[in-house]
């Protein structure tokens, strides 16, 4: 499944109540880790089905960033039941993106 | 095995790579995280000969890609040790183990942290390392600056376009950054010199609302902020390779312009030799002559 675009109207409904967890992805185009980190998101959607990753852009979409207390891009924010589960603030590599998936 | 094994991906060890494949020697470069190295959190780079303005990550990305089309392979994981044996020298990694003719050191250097308590708790809940990065999370709001060097004054600068104030904590009175940079500062309302002065420490509750600072009398004094931007320098990655090569008292590889280590055999490159300037430029330049060294070893081999 690729990454899908979340913006503040779709966010309860892919996020909050996704049956799924979901990971999401605070980014920005002006951010270079976070451009970095992109490619390795659309592999791990590509490759699972049992997560749904989604992109954040923080300029359009700055009260979710605040509502969320991003105050560091790229962050990875992993949802599970419509609750944050944990998060992750930096570029990482494709196994700690796994990782930070499963544990 | 290959003729050089190059441990990071950064402008050094990429550049080292364009040299060595243009040589026609056999190339590994192991990168623990991914490709360009610090570069990638620059937003423009505007001091490289020929490029007025490039992004970090194109700046990167350009790399990486011209490596790749020459033929250096690459494998993504995090080098833990240096086995030096006369012919053959060994790369350990998390995973594995690869052979090589000769080594390049490439690893660069990462932030120093300041080592308060709830630190790396509070990475992008307050805490940050860079302020070009995660500055325009604080428009308008009220952070703190802490070091003495030029990146923190520059820091201090960048932010003060931004936040509504800003502190800049300082353990000393004088700074060792720009005479010229430290002026437009004293010239701005919105900064507060915090002098003679350390981080003790920092209060949260679901991120950053207040540090405490400490003077040099022992005064103990509270600032409410939502950031701190945390500038006290960096600290070369070289710590699993100390046993293989000499290393200066701050951890940096010891080695000359030539980017000769003491180890035959093995070279270094970039941000993690001694030496005066740490620029894009000086880290290319290394690569291109850590390679060509390297070649030179290779073919007396």
């Amino acid at each position: 499944m690729a990454v899908i675009k979340v913006g503040k109207e779709n966010f309860e409904s892919e996020v909050l109540n996704s049956e799924k967890p979901v990971l999401v992805d605070f980014n920005a185009n002006w951010c270079g880790p976070c451009k970095m980190l992109k490619p390795i998101l659309d592999e791990v959607a590509e490759e699972r089905s049992d997560v749904k990753i989604v992109s954040i852009n923080i300029d359009d979409e700055d009260e979710l960033a605040e509502d969320y207390s991003v105050y560091s891009i790229p962050c990875l924010v992993l949802f599970k039941n419509g609750a944050e589960a944990k998060r992750s603030v930096g570029l990482i590599p494709k196994a700690e993106v796994e990782n930070f998936i499963n544990e | 095995m290959f003729d050089i094994i190059i441990i990071g991906a950064g402008p050094a060890g990429l550049t080292a790579a364009i040299y060595a494949r243009r040589a026609e020697k056999t190339v590994l470069v192991l990168e623990a995280k991914s490709y360009g190295g610090q570069i990638i959190n620059t937003p423009d780079i505007e001091n490289y000969p020929v490029c007025p303005h490039i992004s970090g990550f194109d700046f990167a990305t350009g790399l990486y890609e011209q490596t790749k089309a020459l033929g250096a392979e690459f494998v993504f994981e995090k080098a833990v040790d240096i086995i030096n044996g006369e012919k053959i020298k060994e790369v350990v990694t998390e995973k594995g183990k690869y052979q090589g003719k000769t080594i390049i050191i490439a690893t660069g250097s990462e932030n120093r942290k300041l080592g308060v308590d709830g630190e790396d708790r509070l990475i992008g809940r307050g805490i940050s390392y860079c302020a070009t990065c995660d500055g325009a999370f604080y428009r308008k709001k009220t952070v703190a600056v802490v070091g003495g060097g030029n990146t923190a004054l520059e820091d201090a600068l960048y932010l003060s376009d931004i936040a509504e104030k800003v502190y800049l904590i300082h353990r000393r009175d004088t700074f060792r950054g720009e005479e010229a940079t430290i002026k437009r500062l004293k010239e701005k309302t919105n900064v507060e010199f915090v002098l003679n002065s350390t981080v003790t420490s920092l209060n949260a509750e679901k991120r950053l609302t207040s540090i405490e600072v400490k003077d040099k009398d022992g005064k103990v004094t509270q600032l409410f902020v939502n950031g701190l931007f945390v500038a006290v320098g960096r600290i070369p990655e070289t710590q699993n390779f100390g046993k293989t090569v000499n290393l200066d008292e701050s951890g940096y590889v010891v080695a000359g312009e030539n980017c000769i280590t003491n180890a035959d055999g093995i070279f270094v490159a970039g941000d993690n030799r001694v030496k005066s300037v740490r620029q894009l430029v000086t880290a290319t330049a290394d690569g291109a002559i850590a390679a060509t060294e390297a070649v030179k070893y290779i073919n007396q081999f």
